[in-house]
């Protein structure tokens, strides 16, 4: 499968394992990630706060160029970028007095044809060839899949998974050979953008999300958004209560699990860019010993 | 030499604030063929059929265009007026200048120029009319009642007392449906069973019916007054005739821990059993899935227990049972099959676009339970004997929060309807918990209060205001286990904040949704059915209980969600249509019926197949000697609904609709483009 690729600044920025492991796993699972070339930010934000036209203009012409590269779908792995561009993208398609000055604005042909897709949903339908595939499956390997708010919301945009009960990360780690652990935190909000602004709020909320994956049993937390990677990998330490003596909480991202499972490399897949170890995951791939190793960092 | 006369009316200013209908009158005055044409304000009223009936006789008018309403209103009534002042009734029809011209336009000028069209065009129609008579058919004064809940048992007993055959079908193995499954009853708190098995008794012992549990409609044949019914009676593995109900087989059974279906799961029962006390008929149904001789002999092993057997001292057992058929000629059908309860969070049996509420953990948390998990904790006769305890561990629970509308309301799951009953059952619920839990907190999320019906709000105001029971609007958004509590987590939007409670016990109430099965049934049937399967009306508020197919009625939950009197109601209502119909010697039907020229039919038969009613038939064309010359298609004018797909598709233009011919089709086509 052939789709075009929506990085978005936090692939190359914050996020670059994300977009490191994307690419690592998307070749031998057969998909082609084709950039769009001279794509903008999604506005994802600021945009959607200030101003409703820009919101829905500034994903639109990405998607027109992507239009333009002769593609049909469009995959845009960050959650934020994936909210933006699909929800502009059903905006658009409902509203034809919104389609017209939009297609005004982009003066660019734009039929909002593409279709965009997120990592988790791409991976889910390639749930049989991961697991066909897996070279180290990683068995033992517990599992908290933390959607946050974004990846399956709203409802009548997002569309492949239940949004109140969705399945298919877990879907996406079963065939990974790890094992989903139930847990209730998954849906919850990390705080998103007030990492700086409100910081409390931020900790607070990731300590509730880490405390339920641990009293799970999870050994790590996988997400699929960058700006949930970042409040509960960064935050960790300021999350821990005082005097608590708890092995912190490896927060991967769901392309890392699936290229450890296809036995990648893990310094492929970005595993050393974190700030809380990735050890405990890492070595469970690679045909590794299954105990734990000793945390290190 | 035809004489047409026209009459246009005004409707009031229905038709003439937008049609000019005395220029319409003046302009059909010119057409050849037309005697007399006039206006007039209300020509349904009786001075406008007067003038109906005196210009037939003045003009000796030959036919009549009324250009008025759509014929579904006044046909009858023009016909009428026609054939009394001594027309064929057939030879009157109206041109429908409302629903279809100045309803629905508003330019004046051009209004009235379709009008006169729609008129002419009338006009050359009725000028090839030829006279009809009605069609006559036999009635069979039997019904069929397939469904024996409260709305079928209603609807059996009605007929029966009006003095026509009844024959009951019930899938499961004993009548009473799902109201016997109750315990207390809105708005009154009667007991359920109380009430409902005084009728079941009354429906056994009735000499007119005859009760067919366990059993179901497997085809059906023919038309109104004459329906041919197969019916298939499951396999009970007991013989009906010398089973006398002692129950000994039930009690040696040792297989007793299957889930009950009666107690929703929550109590078990044998593989052989009886689904509760009071069934009726009290015979025993072997559950041939579970029973431990019938899984050894079907893998061909040797028979592992014959405890009931051994046990039944009038050797009523019996595992060779087959399934039977057996076939009843009925006048009528009442279809009372109603309803089943959305299954939460899992398939929906075949409809993808329901799922849902997987974050209410129901199968997973043992004490998330749904409505009438809970009526049976609640029932007397219930796995608790009334005792409203958690399934998990048993224990009291000092606080349940009830959740209307799951399901229901929501498209985003698929149902956008209002399941109707829950708004009153919730707040039974919580009174019947708080009566039976001294101090226990009953929390309702609930999104609006829908209690319309007589006591309905007042009991709904009682469980608020007398019974303590604390309302929260608001929907929980998820519930989970936290050690020996479920959190649910909610929002107050009265308040306009977070509301979570720790509970207990969590009853869901879900959605109601037709039977499985029913749009299998309505096909057999021909009736129509809505996107979810509800069984459609013929008309919403002026033909409630009939279908779009004659002879066939509809009674209960599988026509929309519906409580105990709504059900009741409408099982009377059939009744008493059901009663009207067998009062007729013969039926009566309109001749619009398509009709083969034997002559130049050549025996193709492509009408048989493409007829949606299966009215044609194979005849025999013989000569003098009786040697067979060629087969012919025949069409039953009993089961002839008139659709016109046969003349559409037949090669040979060998049939033709009675009324509606080629000739006068093209007539119209033609007066219209001339």
């Amino acid at each position: 499968m052939k789709v075009a690729y929506f990085p978005g600044c936090s692939m190359h920025g914050t996020s670059r394992e994300y977009g490191e492991s994307l690419h690592a796993v998307a070749e031998p699972l057969g998909v082609e990630l084709d950039e769009v070339r001279d794509w903008n930010c999604c506005g994802a934000s600021s945009a959607h706060a200030s101003s409703r036209m820009l919101a829905v203009a500034l994903p639109a012409r990405s998607l027109a160029l992507a239009e333009a590269q002769g593609h049909e779908q469009l995959l845009a792995p960050c959650a934020a970028c994936y909210n933006r561009l699909a929800g502009a993208r059903h905006e658009i398609a409902e509203d034809a007095e919104l389609a017209g000055h939009v297609k005004r604005i982009l003066a660019r042909p734009f039929e909002n044809r593409v279709a965009v897709l997120n990592a988790v949903e791409v991976l889910r339908d390639l749930g049989e060839t991961i697991k066909a595939k897996a070279t180290s499956p990683l068995k033992g390997l517990k599992v908290a899949c933390y959607y946050g708010c974004l990846l399956v919301r709203p409802a009548a945009v997002t569309r492949f998974d239940d949004p109140e009960d969705p399945s298919s990360m877990e879907a996406v780690v079963k065939a990974c050979g790890a094992e989903p652990v139930a847990w209730r935190m998954r849906l919850e909000c990390c705080g998103g953008g007030f990492s700086l602004s409100r910081k409390p709020s931020v900790v607070r909320l990731g300590r509730a999300i880490l405390e339920d994956a641990r009293k799970a049993g999870a050994d790590a937390i996988a997400v699929a958004c960058p700006m949930c990677h970042s409040n509960l990998d960064f935050r960790q330490k300021a999350m821990a209560r005082d005097g608590e003596d708890k092995p912190p909480m490896p927060i991967v991202f769901i392309t890392q699990v699936v290229g450890l499972a296809l036995g990648i490399a893990p310094e492929k897949l970005g595993m050393q860019r974190h700030f809380v170890s990735t050890k405990r995951v890492t070595s469970r791939g690679n045909g590794e010993a299954t105990a734990p190793a000793a945390e290190v960092g | 030499m035809a004489r047409i006369g026209v009459f246009v009316c005004h409707c009031g200013e229905n038709i003439g604030r937008t049609v000019d209908c005395h220029a319409v009158a003046e302009a059909l005055g010119q057409v050849p063929g037309v005697a007399h044409a006039v206006d007039y304000k209300y020509m349904c009223s009786d001075p406008g059929q007067q003038l109906i009936k005196a210009a037939i006789a003045e003009k000796q008018l030959t036919g009549v265009v009324v250009a008025a309403c759509s014929p579904h209103m006044h046909e009858k009534t023009f016909r009428r007026a026609a054939s009394s002042a001594g027309l064929n009734p057939f030879t009157c029809e109206m041109a429908n200048v409302r629903e279809h011209c100045s309803w629905i336009h508003e330019d004046r000028a051009s209004a009235t120029a379709k009008a006169i069209d729609l008129s002419r065009m009338m006009v050359e129609k009725v000028k090839r009319n030829v006279p009809l008579s009605t069609i006559r058919i036999p009635v069979t004064r039997r019904a069929l009642v397939i469904g024996g809940g409260i709305a079928g048992i209603q609807a059996a007993l009605d007929i029966a007392d009006g003095g026509a055959e009844v024959v009951l079908v019930e899938k499961a193995p004993s009548i009473g449906g799902h109201m016997s499954q109750l315990s207390e009853t809105f708005p009154t708190l009667d007991c359920s069973q109380c009430i409902l098995t005084p009728r079941m008794v009354e429906v056994y012992q009735h000499p007119r019916i005859r009760l067919m549990s366990w059993s179901e409609v497997e085809s059906v044949e023919g038309y109104i007054g004459n329906f041919k019914v197969t019916i298939r009676k499951k396999a009970r593995g007991v013989d009906e005739d010398k089973c006398n109900g002692c129950g000994a087989c039930t009690r040696a059974c040792p297989n007793k821990r299957i889930p009950s279906e009666f107690d929703c799961g929550l109590g078990k029962r044998p593989a052989i059993y009886v689904p509760f006390p009071q069934a009726v008929p009290n015979l025993p149904v072997v559950d041939r899935a579970r029973c431990t001789l019938l899984i050894a002999r079907s893998k061909g092993k040797k028979d592992a227990c014959m405890k009931c057997v051994e046990a039944c001292q009038r050797g009523a057992i019996d595992f060779e049972q087959k399934d039977r058929f057996v076939t009843e000629e009925v006048g009528a059908i009442v279809v009372a099959t109603g309803y089943q309860l959305y299954e939460i969070g899992r398939d929906q049996g075949g409809r993808k676009d329901l799922h849902g509420y997987g974050e209410y953990g129901y199968g997973t948390i043992p004490d998330v339970i749904d409505g009438m998990q809970f009526e049976r904790l609640a029932s007397a006769s219930g796995p608790t004997a009334g005792r409203i305890l958690r399934p998990s561990d048993g224990r009291e629970p000092r606080t349940i929060v009830f959740l209307q509308c799951v399901g229901s309301r929501d498209p985003a799951k698929g149902i956008e309807y209002c399941s109707k009953i829950c708004c009153m059952y919730v707040a039974k619920h919580a009174m019947l918990y708080r009566h039976k839990e001294n101090g226990g907190r009953a929390v309702v999320f609930y999104m609006d209060i829908r209690a319309a019906g007589k006591g309905y709000d007042e009991f709904t105001r009682r469980a608020i205001e007398e019974e303590g029971a604390e309302y929260v609007r608001g929907r929980v958004s998820r519930m989970y286990r936290d050690g020996d509590v479920i959190k649910v987590v909610g929002f107050d939007t009265l308040g306009g904040e977070p509301f979570g409670v720790d509970a207990d016990m969590v009853v869901l109430a879900t959605a109601m949704r037709p039977q499985p099965g029913i749009e299998s049934l309505a096909q057999k049937l021909s009736v129509s059915y809505d996107r979810h399967g509800f069984i459609n009306e013929a008309h919403p508020k002026l033909r409630p209980v009939e279908t779009n197919t004659a002879g066939v009625f509809v009674a209960g939950a599988c026509q929309a969600p519906r409580d105990i009197p709504d059900s009741v109601s409408m099982a009377s209502a059939t009744a008493s249509k059901v009663l009207g119909l067998f009062s007729n010697e013969m039926l009566e039907r309109e001749p619009t019926v398509a009709r083969v020229d034997a002559a130049i039919c050549a025996g193709c038969f492509h009408c048989e197949r493409v007829c949606p009613y299966g009215a044609v038939t194979h005849m025999e064309v013989k000569d003098r000697q009786g040697n067979v010359l060629k087969v012919v298609a025949d069409v039953n004018p009993g089961v002839c609904q008139g659709c016109g797909t046969c003349v559409a598709t037949c090669p040979s233009k060998s049939v033709e609709l009675q009324g509606f011919t080629d000739e006068q089709v093209w007539a119209q086509i033609q007066a219209f483009l001339g």
